[in-house]
């Protein structure tokens, strides 16, 4: 291709009409709560691992949601499942739990 | 008991007032602009938080009312400031002479078309909450039912927090307003994907956190953070929303087959009309100003004057109803007083 000294940057815009929620869906269905989730961040604050690897249950959740679930899955590889998050979710969600199934659902392709 | 009182606005806060006032052995004149009883109370269909029939409260209201002198399509013409009373004038010729005028003449819906970057009156598929509660209550709106309802979102803080608006006051209802009229889209269209975009969700009322709660859990309504910025049309006449999800911090669009406006609760212009002819202050938000806004909202800063009800800020329903009962409880003392 010849260069122009600049290139075209993919649109960093989430598309809500392309989103494929499938896996979320069945992610609700074996945890009902993760709806509750409000995105206040304590999970985030508290969590051992989101001081040196970025980790962040909040936004797991959230890029589950905006179709971005392979930087999803990676930033859960940094999860020690230590549980601190549960204690302090507001929300009551066993994020523990969640961190689980979300494996079961998300990774799979990779196993 | 022959004391004239005189209520402007003869909606839920001056029919309560009313009743009251009965109650307590009076006769108190309403004067209501339009033809009917109930204010905007009376345009709902159901209430937060507990869906309670509005019909059912105004019908209630209404007859516990039906004692007072009531003046239906009348308006104030002018008012005569005597020695120490007012001579008011009203558009049906009659005069009445009074020293007590309670102000309930409570708040207008933001004109949504100002915002004209959501396209409201530009785009059919671009509705107000008022004109939703309208399709509840009539199911009379074609651009509700027949559009396929696959995907709808509602918009806060339309015309509120906005200082370009002239309205940097928050409307207060809008939030649960939406929250619950998310709720009843999804209950009548259960397979619609419903999206709210906020800036913050003021859950502030008995019960109202639940109620977000419900919606989240229950009903899947996706909450996006983020101030929607402009609204297209698209060939097919559906809807094109853009905003930031300030949770990811990246612009996101989404098209929908009805957009729902949360129109804030502003300073209705016949209050400030009324105030104009009586004298009375407005406050820095527009809204008529009271003796004090902690401990004597419902009192104009002028002897014999009171107020109650969205007139002087935004309020819900069960503030309004208590702000009437205490302002009735205030006239009756201001009487004893004058004896
Ligand atoms: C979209 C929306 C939904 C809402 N839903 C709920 C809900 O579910 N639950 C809840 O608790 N609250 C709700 N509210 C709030 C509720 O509408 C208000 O609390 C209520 O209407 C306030 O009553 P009011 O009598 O003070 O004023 P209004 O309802 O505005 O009544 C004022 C009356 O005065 C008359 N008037 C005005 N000026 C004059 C004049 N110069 N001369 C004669 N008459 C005059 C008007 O015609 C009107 O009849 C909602 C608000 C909005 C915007
Ligand atoms: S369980 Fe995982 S996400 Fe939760 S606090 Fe521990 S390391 Fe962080
Ligand atoms: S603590 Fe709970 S509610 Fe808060 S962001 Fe984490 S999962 Fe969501
Ligand atoms: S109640 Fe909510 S939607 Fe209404 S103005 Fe306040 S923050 Fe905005």
């Amino acid at each position: 291709m010849m260069d122009f000294g600049f290139k075209i940057s993919p649109s960093s815009t989430i598309n809500l009409d392309k989103v494929d929620l499938e896996k979320f869906t069945r992610l609700h269905e074996i945890e009902p709560d993760v709806y509750k989730c409000m995105a206040c961040g304590s999970c985030s604050s508290t969590c051992p691992a989101g001081r040196f690897s970025g980790m962040s249950l909040r936004k797991v959740i959230l890029d589950l949601q905006r179709g971005k679930e392979k930087e999803a899955v990676a930033m859960m590889k940094n999860c020690m499942l230590c549980g601190k998050c549960t204690m302090v979710c507001p929300r009551g969600i066993n994020t523990r739990h969640l961190i689980l199934s979300i494996y079961r659902i998300y990774a799979e392709d990779e196993k | 008991m022959k004391e004239n009182i005189v209520i402007i606005g003869g909606g839920i806060a001056g029919m309560e007032a009313a009743s009251q006032l009965l109650d307590l052995g009076y006769k108190p004149i309403i004067i209501e602009k339009s033809d009917h009883l109930g204010g905007h109370v009376a345009e709902w269909n159901c209430l937060f938080p507990d869906m309670t029939p509005a019909g059912d409260v105004v019908k209630n209201l209404v007859t516990r009312s039906a004692g007072a002198n009531i003046f239906l399509n009348t308006e104030i013409s002018f008012v005569n400031k005597l020695k120490d009373s007012y001579n008011i004038m009203l558009s049906n010729g009659i005069s009445i002479i009074t020293k007590i005028i309670l102000v309930t003449t409570g708040f207008s819906l933001f004109d949504a078309s100002k915002k004209e970057e959501y396209g409201y009156g530009i785009y059919d598929q671009v509705i107000t909450n008022k004109d939703l509660e309208h399709w509840f209550n009539t199911g009379d709106d074609k651009r509700v039912g027949d559009c396929g309802m696959n995907a709808v979102g509602f918009v806060h803080c339309v015309g509120s927090r906005d200082e370009k608006a002239r309205n940097s006051q928050c409307s207060k209802v809008c939030c649960i307003t939406a929250v619950k009229q998310a709720i009843e889209i999804k209950q009548k269209f259960p397979e619609a994907m419903v999206y709210c975009f906020y800036m913050d969700l003021r859950m502030f009322g008995k019960k109202y956190e639940d109620f977000y709660i419900s919606a989240q859990r229950d009903y899947g309504i996706r909450f996006i953070r983020g101030r929607v910025s402009e609204v297209s049309e698209n060939i097919d006449g559906k809807v094109i929303v853009k905003a930031e999800d300030t949770l990811s911090g990246k612009p996101v669009k989404v098209t929908l087959d009805l957009l729902v406006l949360m129109a804030g609760m502003v300073c209705c212009k016949d209050s400030t009309k009324v105030a104009n002819m009586i004298s009375l202050p407005v406050d820095s938000d527009g809204f008529l100003k009271s003796r004090d806004n902690v401990t004597g909202i419902i009192e104009a800063p002028k002897e014999g004057i009171f107020y109650a009800g969205a007139c002087t800020g935004p309020k819900t329903v069960p503030e309004t109803l208590a702000e009437a009962r205490a302002a009735a409880l205030n006239v009756h003392l201001y009487i004893n007083r004058m004896k």
